[in-house]
């Protein structure tokens, strides 16, 4: 186990790298620079700027020099706002993404489960209809429709929760569902197919022949057999739900990473490109592993050796 | 021999989109204190429906449509489901034919063995259950019980596998084990172990075995009685010799001829039957098993025929066999074209 973990984490910091590498080259293969403007700067101005963000070295010196920093978890300073690095961005953004994700999560594991639970044991009968209509309506409206649309009912109309910002938990309500729709539809379907699948087992038949409940069939015997493909999406829904975020954050004002990722990119800023591009995906790549993790504890058939 | 079973005009039927399926449709039979019988047939032709109707596992399409079924006295069709999960296991147990996914892969086979255990006797404590579960597994030939008792199921071979199947069947001491093609996916030289293993446990416990199989074999080595299914009926019971020796029923007959013979010189070809069991969403009115049948005339279209009382505990379902039918040759004989 211990040579798999090791193995694995060469694996991760490998593929970061690759991430980093590409990310670089995408980014000035595209034309213009962070200081390209409408207004006509200045030539001298701009040999300036270029000189003190040494974006007149050659591009493997730029490289190497970005890797440095990141070695020191310095992600640089932004080409767009003086005096503020990457850094802050996250540390000032991440909090609101994270909680707004986390709750979320939350929410989506507490309702997609039961709900495909049921969906399954009522197959074919008008709970199981009911649940899957709303999933596919889950499924088929983009978020930001549902963002929208919540926040006519619900804080226009009705006036229950805030439009926008996180100053009161009210605020989280929406975001919450509208950012979470997605993700509890698809996680509802895939644990009621999942879960019919395994009811169709010849070892369920087996627990059944030996004269324990339904109830005990279903929880010891099917669900833990059920929730194995379940957890293999949880690690890209995780990542889901981050960077899925960016559309919701927008809408309910919500200070959170998405809306400076966002900006980095039509302002090409350089440094908060890279550095929310490799937070997010070493983000994503640290999730897929705790997946794997999990994997091995409910699975006694997969090894890692 | 006095019954622990009886099971009288038994139908079982399965709902499905394209319709009823009529899979087992008027089946009686009894079996004896530690007798054991076979019930022999096709792929579709009800046995494993009618086995599975004894314990109501029929999941939620199938249900019986009528017909008793009595353990030791005991009406089961009338049981509700919490009074059939103490039969279960308790008095009547099960294996099944594919051992490679009958055992819940998470667990270990200790676990699900004890929990055999646990399900009828809450009192036990872990340690009590484990050393039963060895002893089980002591029962059942498994070398190293101690160290196999934490193993999962995926590290058992399939012979293994269907050992743990039969210790936890065996578990509660049943009085009758449903053994549902419990060989048909082993090897043969596994196949031959634990049909060895299945009678020297019979011996010691003395349960009735109904042993379910297409495989006349492995009828001829275990069992004293064999019933011969096809399309939802019992076509012919007798003992397992007169199945060999003396059968009545043209579809016993066609059986026994598509057995290979070792004997035979290797380019004498199979006799298989011709044509295809029948569609049990509309089974045939008369006899299933005269479209098959060399012998088939009018009335086995028109009417399903009576059973016919040949010797003691030998009977039949054919139209050949009324009073008034002519007398026919075997026409599934071996060398009856030559000759």
């Amino acid at each position: 186990m211990s040579r798999y973990l090791i193995k694995r984490i060469a694996m991760m910091i490998v593929t970061l790298f690759m991430i980093a590498l590409l990310t670089f080259i995408l980014m000035h293969v595209v034309p213009g620079g962070p200081f390209t403007q409408e207004k006509q700067v200045p030539q001298a101005v701009l040999d300036a700027l270029n000189e003190k963000y040494h974006l007149n070295d050659p591009l493997w010196k730029q490289f190497l020099d970005y890797m440095k920093g990141l070695l020191k978890f310095e992600l640089g300073p932004s080409f767009k706002y003086q005096g503020k690095t990457v850094n802050d961005f996250i540390g000032n953004g991440l909090p609101y993404s994270a909680t707004l994700g986390g709750i979320t999560l939350v929410f989506v594991l507490l309702t997609s489960i039961p709900m495909g639970i049921v969906a399954a044991l009522k197959n074919g009968k008008w709970q199981d209809m009911l649940l899957m209509a709303l999933a596919t309506i889950g499924v088929t409206i983009p978020s930001f429709v549902i963002g929208t649309g919540l926040m006519y009912i619900f804080s226009y109309q009705l006036g229950w929760t805030p439009t926008y910002g996180v100053d009161k938990w009210q605020g989280y309500i929406l975001p919450c569902i509208a950012l979470g729709g997605y993700s509890v539809s698809f996680l509802a379907r895939l644990m009621r197919s999942s879960l019919l699948e395994v009811m169709g087992q010849d070892y369920i038949r087996t627990a059944r022949a030996k004269g324990i409940s339904e109830s005990r069939v279903i929880v010891k015997h099917a669900l833990r057999n059920a929730l194995i493909p379940v957890i293999t999406v949880l690690g890209p829904t995780v990542a889901n739900l981050l960077t899925g975020s960016f559309v919701i954050e927008k809408i309910y004002a919500i200070p959170g990473m998405g809306s400076y990722f966002v900006n980095s990119v039509t302002q090409r800023d350089y440094t908060t490109i890279m550095g929310m591009t490799i937070f997010y995906a070493a983000f994503l790549i640290a999730m897929i592993f705790i997946v794997d993790i999990f994997y091995c504890l409910i699975d006694p058939r997969i090894k890692y050796d | 021999m006095e019954p622990i079973l009886d099971v009288r005009d038994l139908h079982t039927s399965f709902l499905t989109s394209n319709g009823e399926v009529k899979a087992v449709r008027g089946v009686s039979f009894q079996v004896g204190k530690g007798e054991t019988i076979g019930i022999v047939g096709e792929s579709g032709s009800g046995k494993s429906v009618t086995s599975l109707s004894i314990l109501k596992l029929l999941g939620s399409t199938g249900c019986i449509k009528s017909g008793s079924i009595c353990l030791n006295g005991e009406e089961l069709t009338k049981k509700s489901s919490r009074e059939m999960q103490k039969i279960r296991g308790e008095k009547v147990s099960m294996i099944f034919q594919d051992p490679m996914t009958s055992l819940n892969p998470l667990l270990t086979v200790g676990d699900q063995v004890g929990e055999m255990l646990w399900a009828h006797n809450k009192k036990l404590s872990k340690k009590e259950r484990d050393e039963k579960v060895l002893e089980l597994f002591r029962m059942v030939r498994i070398p190293e019980p101690e160290k196999r008792l934490k193993s999962f199921p995926h590290e058992f071979s399939g012979g293994m596998r269907q050992r743990v199947m039969i210790a936890m069947a065996l578990a509660c001491r049943p009085e009758l084990l449903i053994a549902d093609e419990p060989t048909t996916a082993l090897d043969v030289s596994i196949q031959d172990q634990i049909l060895k293993l299945m009678r020297q446990l019979q011996q010691e416990i003395g349960m009735s075995i109904m042993f379910i199989t297409h495989d006349l074999g492995v009828v001829a080595e275990l069992c004293s009685r064999v019933l011969v299914m096809y399309g939802g009926l019992i076509m012919e019971e007798a003992s397992i010799f007169d199945i060999f020796e003396n059968p009545k029923h043209p579809y016993t007959m066609g059986l026994i001829a598509s057995i290979p013979d070792l004997n035979q010189d290797k380019n004498t070809l199979l006799k298989p039957i011709p044509g295809s069991p029948p569609d049990m969403i509309h089974p045939p009115k008369g006899c299933p098993f005269a479209p098959r049948c060399p012998y088939a005339c009018r009335i086995c279209q028109e009417e399903i025929p009576p059973y016919v009382q040949l010797d003691e505990g030998h009977r039949s379902m054919c139209w050949l066999l009324a009073p008034d039918a002519p007398a026919q040759d075997n026409p599934f004989k071996q060398g009856k074209e030559d000759a």
